[in-house]
């Protein structure tokens, strides 16, 4: 267990010597934010409480979304690249017989970048929103720790997810492609566009039961307390049981990929 | 400036080549652009499912704003969107062999890896123009015919522009590369929108400083007949190439600045 902590430690200072890519990072996503806000509320003008959300929480959602955004790395920015280039280059075999799991490690690595982008890169965006417009802050210490829990669980989901499309490059070798769709879908059915709630239809329903929704959806209506009691219980078992299932698919993939390392290594 | 030109030739077509090693990748690529920049416009879909008007423009004109402002962006981007890694090749060195060679070094940096992918973007945005073009109310006068494509180059250009700007801008701060992100895909996609929705504020900023209200907003303001929230004279809707050369011309006078005060990483 040590050996995890360690990583994720490295990992998070590894990505907070970068101070100068930090703050462009920051100044570009409060921009986004910005333009996303007025279109939220002209949108959120013509249709008061779409959604169940009023123009406060639709606006509170966007900065949501540009904090959350990289705290997953859905859209490329994580580990995911790094970890294609060694299936390719096939460093990947000396990963292999290091005395870790390979898994694991990755994971420990993830969650030191995404624990930094929370707060490198998260804060800053939503405390500019909150200067500019009225934001929806919850007021009760336990709605921010089922926040901070939501946020946590995500991280878990779209790690599996990137470990799952990344393990696709052992059988294509270019898996560029496969992260640009990988990026296409969790940039669509995670709500980073437009929150799920206003997607229409089965359309609606399809994309608040795929594991993106963990992503944004669930810890945002969670910090608009849109989610308490029963409702806030079920979102997390959602976010929980997704990222077992991913988890256990990873370990799956993981097995037969190795076996095809082998057959390479003749 | 044939040499140059011919030069960039190569040097795309040797890229082009190389990509088509991975077929399956490229096809998947290519089809990710379309399929990305295509749910930006689900997204506004989505939203005239809930409203007939947003900011006082309808689904045709809004898709007409989306698609002008993504062709500009995506040829742009195809032509010489890959100068945005030049960060990268500072921070390895391997910018020193571009300047040795007898090639100018905007021309290798602006063909280097190109990725003809970005196609998928142009394709999506030119089918969106198309559906507009047809769904539109516009009467269609010779001097609206005429702003139309006068538009799209003086955007394009503007658009090249601030990626020379942002690339610039890493001579500087090496780091930074996403700042520029900012004001390209941001540009692109405040521009997507109707102007009548943004802060006044926001407005001047992106008339005067930097000119993304050229790109498509105010000739577009002219060709479908809407007031300018700003109340602007009606000259500043026919003035997108003016503001597309000054600001050519300050991307160009900020390369040359940033690559004099280059100091190779090396020893």
């Amino acid at each position: 267990m040590r050996v995890y902590a360690a990583i994720a430690w490295r990992t998070f200072r590894r990505y907070s010597t970068y101070r100068a890519a930090t703050a462009a990072g920051v100044f570009t996503n409060t921009v986004f934010g910005f333009i996303m806000a007025f279109t939220y509320i002209a949108l959120w003008r013509a249709r008061p409480s779409l959604g169940g959300y009023d123009v406060n929480d639709a606006v509170t959602y966007v900065w949501l979304g540009q904090s959350l955004g990289m705290v997953g790395a859905l859209w490329g920015g994580g580990f995911r690249e790094e970890l294609a280039d060694r299936i390719r280059t096939g460093d990947i075999a000396v990963d292999l017989y290091r005395p870790v799991d390979l898994q694991a490690w990755w994971l420990a690595a993830d969650l030191g970048r995404a624990a930094f982008h929370l707060l490198g890169r998260g804060i800053g965006p939503t405390l500019v929103g909150a200067f500019a417009f009225t934001l929806t802050i919850p007021g009760d210490l336990a709605t921010w720790l089922a926040f901070l829990l939501a946020v946590f669980l995500g991280a878990l989901v779209c790690f599996s997810l990137n470990y799952l499309f990344t393990l696709v490059g052992f059988w294509l070798m270019d898996a560029r492609g496969v992260h640009q769709l990988a990026g296409v879908l969790a940039m669509f059915f995670s709500g980073m566009l437009l929150p799920l709630n206003v997607f229409p239809g089965w359309l609606g329903d399809l994309a608040r039961a795929l594991p993106w929704s963990s992503a944004l959806q669930i810890p945002a209506d969670i910090f608009l307390g849109k989610r308490q009691g029963a409702s806030l219980v079920s979102a997390l078992a959602f976010q929980a049981g997704w990222a077992l299932v991913l988890w256990l698919a990873g370990r799956a993939l993981t097995l037969l990929a190795t076996r095809k390392v082998v057959v390479q290594g003749g | 400036m044939a040499d140059a030109l011919r030069a960039y030739g190569w040097i795309v077509a040797m890229w082009v080549r190389s990509t088509m090693v991975y077929r399956a990748s490229f096809a998947m690529l290519t089809v990710g652009q379309f399929v990305v920049t295509g749910f930006d416009f689900v997204a506004i879909f989505i939203m005239f499912v809930h409203t007939d008007r947003l900011g006082g423009f309808d689904l045709p004109e809004v898709a007409f704003l989306y698609a002008t402002s993504g062709v500009a962006m995506g040829t742009a981007d195809l032509l010489i969107g890959s100068i945005e890694r030049l960060g990268r090749r500072i921070r390895d060195g391997s910018l020193d062999v571009m300047l040795i060679r007898p090639v100018p070094t905007f021309v290798q940096a602006a063909a280097d890896d190109f990725a003809l992918r970005r196609l998928g973007r142009i394709i999506q945005s030119a089918l969106v123009f198309g559906w507009a073009m047809v769904a539109v109310d516009v009467h269609w006068t010779w001097d609206r015919i005429v702003l139309l494509p006068v538009m799209l180059v003086s955007g394009t250009v503007i658009f090249a522009s601030i990626f020379v700007l942002g690339a610039a801008f890493q001579f500087a701060a090496t780091d930074a590369a996403e700042v520029a992100n900012a004001f390209t895909y941001g540009g692109n996609f405040l521009t997507q929108y109707p102007p009548t929705i943004f802060a006044k504020g926001l407005l001047r900023a992106a008339t005067f400083g930097v000119p993304l209200a050229f790109v498509n907003w105010l000739p577009a303001l002219h060709i479908l007949g809407h007031p300018d929230p700003l109340g602007l004279p009606k000259a500043f809707q026919f003035a997108s190439p003016l503001a597309a050369l000054a600001l050519a011309l300050v991307a160009a006078l900020a390369w040359r600045a940033g690559l004099r005060s280059y100091r190779s990483t090396g020893s």
